[in-house]
């Protein structure tokens, strides 16, 4: 009834984990069944390991939350020895994101994940606002997006997803580019850039002064992005941004994507993704919707 | 050590002043082994600016009638939230997370300022039901400021530093005279600058010494990266790591 179809993956359901909320999924194991999911994408993964920024990083407001992590993580290396033995069995989709601040260093990440048997797909973020170099610099402009897009594409030949980046005039025109470049799916949205002021302390919140919006209060230009791309393209779109119900998941599906990504919810409600599944079900009975596809983009 | 996430009723609730109260929570079954220096993710219900859950350590443990005790400081509308809660009332909890105190040595000295005493309650007792009486030294800016007192006297030397001297000695902790005494072992919590005081001195004498942190968090399992220490191995996560860490792992961030 939920199954769905992004490129060759087959997700037994739509819902999925967003990368930078999930850890490695191992995380989450002690209040859901990780099988359960339609995939877990990991991780931003960067050819290096890297320290991120300095804290601190977070800083809650209004319906949402900033984050200037900066792509703190163990380096692909290590990823491939060490994390990926201890979540390849995983009955799930297990995507990596793959991060860098030069096309050299999204091709040596991606073509090393290429050799991963149990990784069926990357999602290949140009859309990082909390690193200073590359990040989203290469996912603001539709003429970057393709270059490093089809740089990946040579050394990759597994289901390619690319993430998007909101902070754009026309996400359509990014869309459409890396879709030309060989973009299997693409994902949207990630982070808006914001910033935040603790005016007692007279200073921002966040060491790096902004930072990327995410949570609820994102959701409608979520889904108006996702709706938007979903008419342009014709790869399949992955939506997320502040979905944190069964509704929400739906709203997405209904604007046209094929699956779904849960991000800050899960900070909320380590089990948020098990209810939202459940949700999924119960709306396709009361709705007598044998197959959630029918209701895939009938906005 | 599994993790849960489930709701509690609230049974008990004292405030202490217009910063601290308490919240004793009940869970109808048994409660998992809790060690000192853990802490809890709480919802806070009711409140729409309120997204995130906040992090509060556990102050006591009762495992005979399976209830836990946060002692909260307020500090902004979470905790304001939380502070008008009444008995009767859910909260739901994601528990027991981090890393707690180890429960070693034979002359051991703890040192709590502040909301920082709050896991000090839970570690005396464990210290005392292997036989072993700590020195509990308690600061704070004045007596009104060190919300719970009496509670640790059955588990320890209780001794206080205020820097109005309201109450035990005048001064700060680390300007305390039983502080400077032949200890192996001091754990402490509370303020920042007094953490680091006490690191710096245990660390230069020799002495094994716990530090546990109090960074602003979001998820509280080690995902999201958000609440790092400047360790000595790099950025930690003071919520999965931590939040008790040994100061030699520190020593970066306690000389910054």
């Amino acid at each position: 009834m939920l199954e769905t179809k992004i490129h060759n993956l087959t997700l037994k359901n739509p819902v999925m984990t967003a990368s930078g909320t999930f850890g490695y999924g191992e995380e989450f194991a002690d209040f859901i069944d990780l099988n359960r999911l339609g995939g877990i994408i990991v991780k931003g993964t960067t050819g290096e390991r890297r320290q991120g920024n300095p804290y601190p990083r977070m800083a809650e407001t209004p319906s949402g939350m900033l984050n200037a992590v900066g792509l703190q993580n163990v380096g692909v290396e290590t990823f491939c020895k060490e994390v990926y033995h201890r979540i390849k069995n995983l009955d799930t989709n297990i995507i990596v994101n793959v991060s860098g601040s030069s096309i050299e260093e999204y091709c040596k990440t991606a073509a090393m994940i290429d050799d991963l048997d149990n990784i069926p797909a990357i999602e290949l973020n140009i859309s990082c606002p909390n690193v200073k170099k590359g990040g989203m610099g290469f996912g603001t402009n539709p003429d970057m997006a393709a270059q490093v897009v089809s740089e990946v594409r040579k050394v990759y030949h597994k289901t390619l997803i690319v993430k998007l980046t909101p902070n754009v005039t026309s996400v359509v025109d990014i869309a459409k580019a890396v879709e030309g470049a060989g973009a299997d799916s693409v994902s949207l949205i990630n982070t808006l850039l914001g910033m935040a002021i603790d005016v007692e302390k007279q200073r921002p919140y966040l060491s790096t002064i902004t930072g990327g919006l995410s949570g609820p209060a994102v959701k409608p230009v979520a889904v108006r992005m996702v709706w938007q791309v979903a008419h342009a393209v014709s790869i399949p779109v992955i939506g997320l941004g502040g979905i944190a119900s069964a509704a929400d998941a739906l709203e997405f599906l209904m604007a046209g994507a094929k699956a779904v990504q849960v991000g800050t919810a899960n900070f909320i409600d380590p089990a948020i993704t098990m209810k939202i599944i459940d949700g999924l079900e119960d709306y396709c009975k009361r709705h007598r919707i044998s197959n959630i596809n029918d209701i895939i983009g009938i906005i | 050590m599994k993790k849960y996430i489930t709701n509690f009723k609230i049974v008990g609730k004292r405030v202490f002043n217009e910063t601290y109260f308490s919240l004793t929570l009940q869970h109808p079954e048994k409660l998992p082994e809790i060690a000192a220096g853990q802490f809890v993710e709480v919802e806070v219900p009711g409140n729409k600016q309120v997204m995130l859950r906040r992090p509060i350590s556990i102050h006591d443990v009762d495992t005979d009638s399976n209830t836990l005790t946060l002692l909260v400081q307020v500090v902004g509308k979470g905790t304001r939230t939380l502070s008008e809660m009444s008995i009767g009332e859910t909260l739901n909890l994601v528990y027991p997370l981090g890393h707690g105190f180890s429960i070693e040595g034979k002359k051991v000295l703890l040192v709590g300022g502040g909301a920082g005493i709050a896991p000090l309650l839970h570690l005396s007792k464990c210290f005392s039901a292997k036989g072993i009486k700590p020195v509990i030294l308690l600061g704070g800016r004045s007596a009104s400021l060190i919300p719970v007192q009496k509670e640790f006297e059955p588990y320890g030397t209780v001794a206080f530093a205020t820097e109005d001297g309201s109450l035990g000695e005048k001064g700060l902790v680390t300007q305390h005279s039983l502080f400077p005494a032949d200890y192996d072992h001091i754990y402490t919590c509370g303020p920042t600058p007094m953490m680091k005081a006490v690191a710096r001195h245990a660390l230069s004498n020799g002495i094994e010494c716990e530090v546990s942190l109090e960074n602003m968090m979001a998820c509280g399992i080690g995902a999201c990266l958000c609440c790092v220490v400047d360790s000595d191995e790099g950025h930690k996560c003071v919520c999965k790591e931590g939040p008790v860490f040994n100061a030699k792992r520190l020593t970066n961030w306690i000389n910054k």
